[in-house]
């Protein structure tokens, strides 16, 4: 087990320097930095000066080692736009969208998975069959339509809800949280409901489908000529059978929701790092940007690692292969 | 005991256990109602294992199914009736039936790796099913479960009971289900192919197993199986089956001993038999009736002879009969002590030694030769043909053919002419065919990748031709694998093997997929084109009477070594070694009727 973590996390490695030796790139050779930092009127002389001085004229690979450790050790540099340093901006902007993410993954699960067992269960029934034509309109619908709909409808004509920003938040140290205000958690609700409803239905149709092909195999025909009870064999027997395809999907699934929930959170005006991505574009911030690419890459991958994890303890076959 | 087994006690005298009377299921569709089962009769008593024998589509597995109450949708039962114990079964709702399951009717699947829920231990799917039926509380629960394992012959059950079913083999798998279909005491045991999925020795173990709990516990067994052999062996009664309706019924003795019906007996026939060699098998059925009247559509030329003398003509066929090139000539193909390592290696951490599927394995095929490879599942019969075909490599060792050196699969080239000599024909016909392709594109593959012909009239001639040969409709190139049965699709298989040109064809386990009486048609055809051919075949098969009727020489494997090497008939009539006595003693066959 310890091995496979090991080589797992020898993997990891070799991905992230390859996703910084790219995000390297992007911050060297997108233009010029130089011209993007200095103003018009700075001097040939001043901007050679520059050059020097941020290293810009060392060899390539001094460069990109240089980049890479001062990545590994949490120094991110400054973004050109506020000339804050960037570690500052995305830890102010983490929380907002990891909150966001949870609570929408939340949501995707608690109606996704029981509605993906009752549509496979009960082929061909009315509830069954409106439940997936209406998830399928709303995958058809993008999000942002979604978003400015429920803001319509529970914000401007019937008032329950706020339309945009965070509300009320209470800080745990540096982190900013909005479950424990109301008024925090009622802003929350809006746009993770937004961002829950594409997941909620692929979590639901693929819940689905693997609880179709399990309700098929040998040993739930053997465990109803056994005589077990229903309940057990839905949620005991076939269930569990299906959580390993569904849990590769949910992982890569809650890596994409915090990565690009830009359209939600500029929809709802939430001050997330999608917010922060989406304004680094808009002015050209290439610090920001590859940091940003960087620390995707790093969720993502210990997202999937989470997911191997989890396979081990589901599945007691993996766990054997993996301990050998 | 429980109210049930009381109940039983009390009808025992009266009736029968099992009472099935004009059983119809119909399956709807397109065309109409199929009837899969019609107007079927059944009496089992209790203690009494009655046998359920016919090929594929006779029906055998749906009687179970709604004797059981699991008949898939859209099977339905239309008309007759099923009665346990004198008891109306037949049509209750699914609640009541529910309760059915499992307590007075359980069911043996045939595949052990499939039929057990892979992510839950034995003891939890075990004690599970104890507590649905019986008001035991956990300890209590896991003690029967324990002496349930052990009465199926499970050593230390008391510590293997945590195990998950992956870390049983295959035999001690079917003996856990047989435990999980005994723990609540059923009456009756539907056990469908129980013992298809396992090699011989572990067969006649389970099938024991099966004759003792019957008779111990006076349980009435249905005993679903293609293999006669099973058959004669195991039941006291039997009924045969073909096309959902009974052809014969009876002591299985009777049955078998003195066949009343033309199909019993063909069906018979059709087993290869253990004890003698026979020159060909007898034909019992025109495999499928479509296809008959698709002899008209023809492409003009195309003819069995054709396709004869174009295999003839090429170089390495020898045009002479196999009878004067046996001993005479050089050997085609010589192992010299083979081993094949799988899941060697050393990365980062991890150094595996890897595991050795073949080792030191030496043989020869003289030109025109059938050699028999026989043994069980994991004896590595398979590995050595993967390895001459040049699918795996080897670790060391090596292979001579004509007398060139064979190189190993990551040393032989694309264009390396043994990849066109050396030919394999595979097990599973469902999947060694690209259902996605025709099967005039399937043929005409091997034609334009070895430059044996140029697409276009040639090769459409060629395909039809060699179609003809395999006993094929030369219609048939316009068409999908999915639209042909089993036997069908083997013998397109043959026929691609054959639009190689080989010398050399590799047949594993080509008939293990087939019914027996498919099984004679192919196993016919292929010693047609050994003989006019000159083919030499490496013929593998875990069923020993069937080597017996194709092979010369045999050797036999045991987990991966090499057991004995023999001339077939010598072999067959004095076997040497211990462990290949044991096989053929073990074999199931038509000898074995119960008296």
């Amino acid at each position: 087990m310890i091995a496979f973590i090991a080589r797992r996390l020898m993997q990891s490695v070799f991905v992230m320097l390859a996703v910084s030796l790219l995000a390297f790139t992007l911050f060297r050779f997108v233009g010029d930095p130089v011209a993007q930092m200095v103003g018009q009127e700075t001097s040939i002389e001043d901007q050679e000066r520059i050059r020097e001085s941020l290293g810009l004229n060392d060899p390539i690979t001094t460069q990109f080692t240089t980049f890479a450790t001062n990545l590994a050790t949490g120094d991110f540099g400054y973004s050109y736009r506020t000339r804050q340093p960037i570690s500052e901006m995305i830890l102010s902007r983490l929380p907002a969208t990891l909150e966001l993410g949870i609570v929408s993954l939340i949501i995707s699960l608690l109606v996704g998975v029981p509605a993906g067992i009752y549509t496979a269960l009960h082929r061909g029934g009315i509830l069954a069959n409106s439940i997936l034509i209406t998830t399928l309109i709303g995958v058809s619908i993008p999000t942002f339509v979604i978003g400015i709909f429920l803001i319509f409808i529970f914000g401007v004509q019937l008032g329950w809800l706020p339309t945009f920003g965070r509300g009320d938040v209470v800080a745990i140290g540096w982190w900013k949280t909005n479950f424990l205000t109301i008024d925090g958690l009622r802003s929350l609700l809006l746009p993770a409901l937004t961002l829950g409803v594409y997941q909620l239905t692929l979590t639901m149709r693929l819940v689905r489908s693997e609880m179709q092909d399990v309700m098929k195999s040998d040993f739930i025909k053997f465990a109803t000529a056994r005589g077990i009870n229903k309940r057990s064999i839905h949620f005991n027997h076939a269930l569990r059978n299906t959580l390993v395809p569904v849990i590769t999907i949910i992982g890569l699934q809650f890596g994409g929701v915090i990565a690009f929930s830009i359209v939600t959170e500029s929809v709802f005006q939430w001050p997330g790092m999608g917010l922060l991505f989406l304004d680094s574009i808009r002015y050209v911030d290439i610090p920001v940007m590859s940091v940003y690419l960087v620390l995707i890459a790093l969720m993502f991958v210990v997202i999937n690692l989470i997911v191997d994890l989890l396979y081990a303890v589901i599945d007691p076959r993996v766990r054997n292969r993996a301990a050998k | 005991m429980t109210h049930s087994t009381q109940n039983f006690a009390k009808h025992q005298t009266m009736t029968s256990l099992l009472d099935v009377t004009d059983l119809t299921v119909s399956i709807p569709s397109r065309f109409g109602e199929f009837k899969a089962v019609d107007s079927v009769n059944l009496s089992i008593k209790a203690g009494e294992i009655h046998g359920l024998v016919g090929e594929s589509g006779a029906g055998k597995s749906t009687i179970g199914a709604a004797i059981i109450g699991l008949l898939e949708h859209p099977a339905f039962i239309e008309s007759g009736s099923i009665r346990l114990t004198g008891e109306e079964i037949t049509n209750l709702d699914d609640d009541t039936y529910h309760l059915l399951r499992g307590n007075r009717i359980s069911m043996i699947f045939q595949d052990p790796q499939t039929s057990l829920n892979p992510l839950l231990k034995i003891s939890d799917q075990l004690i599970e099913t104890i507590q649905q039926h019986k008001a035991l509380d956990f300890q209590a629960a896991r003690q029967l479960a324990i002496e349930l394992l052990e009465e199926t012959g499970i050593e230390s059950a008391e510590q293997r009971m945590d195990e998950y079913p992956h870390q049983f083999s295959g035999g001690m798998r079917q003996r856990v289900v047989i435990a999980m279909a005994l723990c609540t005491d059923p009456e009756l045991i539907i056990a469908d192919e129980p013992t298809t999925a396992l090699d011989v020795s572990v067969q006649k173990q389970i099938l024991k197993l099966i004759r003792e709990l019957a008779q111990q516990r006076q349980v009435g067994v249905i005993l679903i199986t293609h293999d006669i052999g099973v058959i004669a062996e195991i039941t006291d009664n039997v009924t045969v089956l073909r096309n959902g309706r009974i052809i014969e019924s009876g002591p299985t003795i009777q049955v078998l001993g003195t066949p009343a019906q033309d199909y019993t007996r063909a069906l018979m026939a059709a087993v290869p038999r253990l004890d003698k060699r026979i020159e060909r098998f007898v034909n019992i059925v025109n495999e499928d009736k479509s296809i008959e009247g698709e002899a008209t559509w023809t492409i003009s030329g195309a003819s069995a002879e054709h396709a004869t003398q174009w295999l003839l003509t090429s170089k390495t066929a020898t045009p002479t009969t196999t009878d004067s090139l046996k001993n005479t000539t050089p050997p085609i193909l010589e192992v010299n002590d083979l081993s094949v390592t799988f899941g060697k290696k050393s990365q980062w951490f991890i150094k595996q030694p890897g595991f050795k599927a073949l080792k030191n394995v030496s043989l020869s095929i003289r030109r025109g030769e059938v050699l028999g490879i026989v043994g069980e599942s994991g004896s590595g019969k398979s590995t050595l043909a993967k390895a001459i075909v040049g699918l795996v490599p080897t670790s060391s060792g090596d292979m001579r053919f004509n007398g060139q050196v064979l190189p190993d699969a990551n040393a032989r080239a694309r264009n390396h002419p043994a990849r066109r000599d050396i030919q394999m024909v595979f097990q599973d016909p469902y999947s060694s065919l690209n259902n996605r392709r025709t099967v005039e594109a399937i043929l005409t593959e091997p034609l334009t990748f070895y430059g044996l012909a140029k697409k276009g009239p040639d090769s459409k001639k060629l395909v039809a031709s060699v179609l003809e040969l395999v006993e094929m409709p030369q219609r048939a190139m316009l068409k999908y694998p999915h639209q042909f049965s089993g036997g069908q699709r083997q013998r397109i298989a043959v026929a691609r093997a054959l639009m190689a040109r080989p010398s050399f064809l590799i047949c594993d386990e080509p008939t293990s997929a087939l019914d027996v009486s498919i099984q004679a048609q192919l196993l016919n055809l292929l010693k047609d084109l050994q003989s006019h051919f000159g083919l030499t075949i490496l013929f593998i098969s875990h069923n020993l009477a069937v080597v017996r009727q194709m092979a010369d020489h045999v050797v036999v494997l045991k987990s991966g070594e090499e057991i004995e090497q023999s001339e077939s008939e010598l072999f067959f009539s004095s076997p040497k070694a211990e462990y290949s006595q044991q096989l053929l003693r073990e074999t199931p066959s038509l000898q074995m009727v119960r008296g």
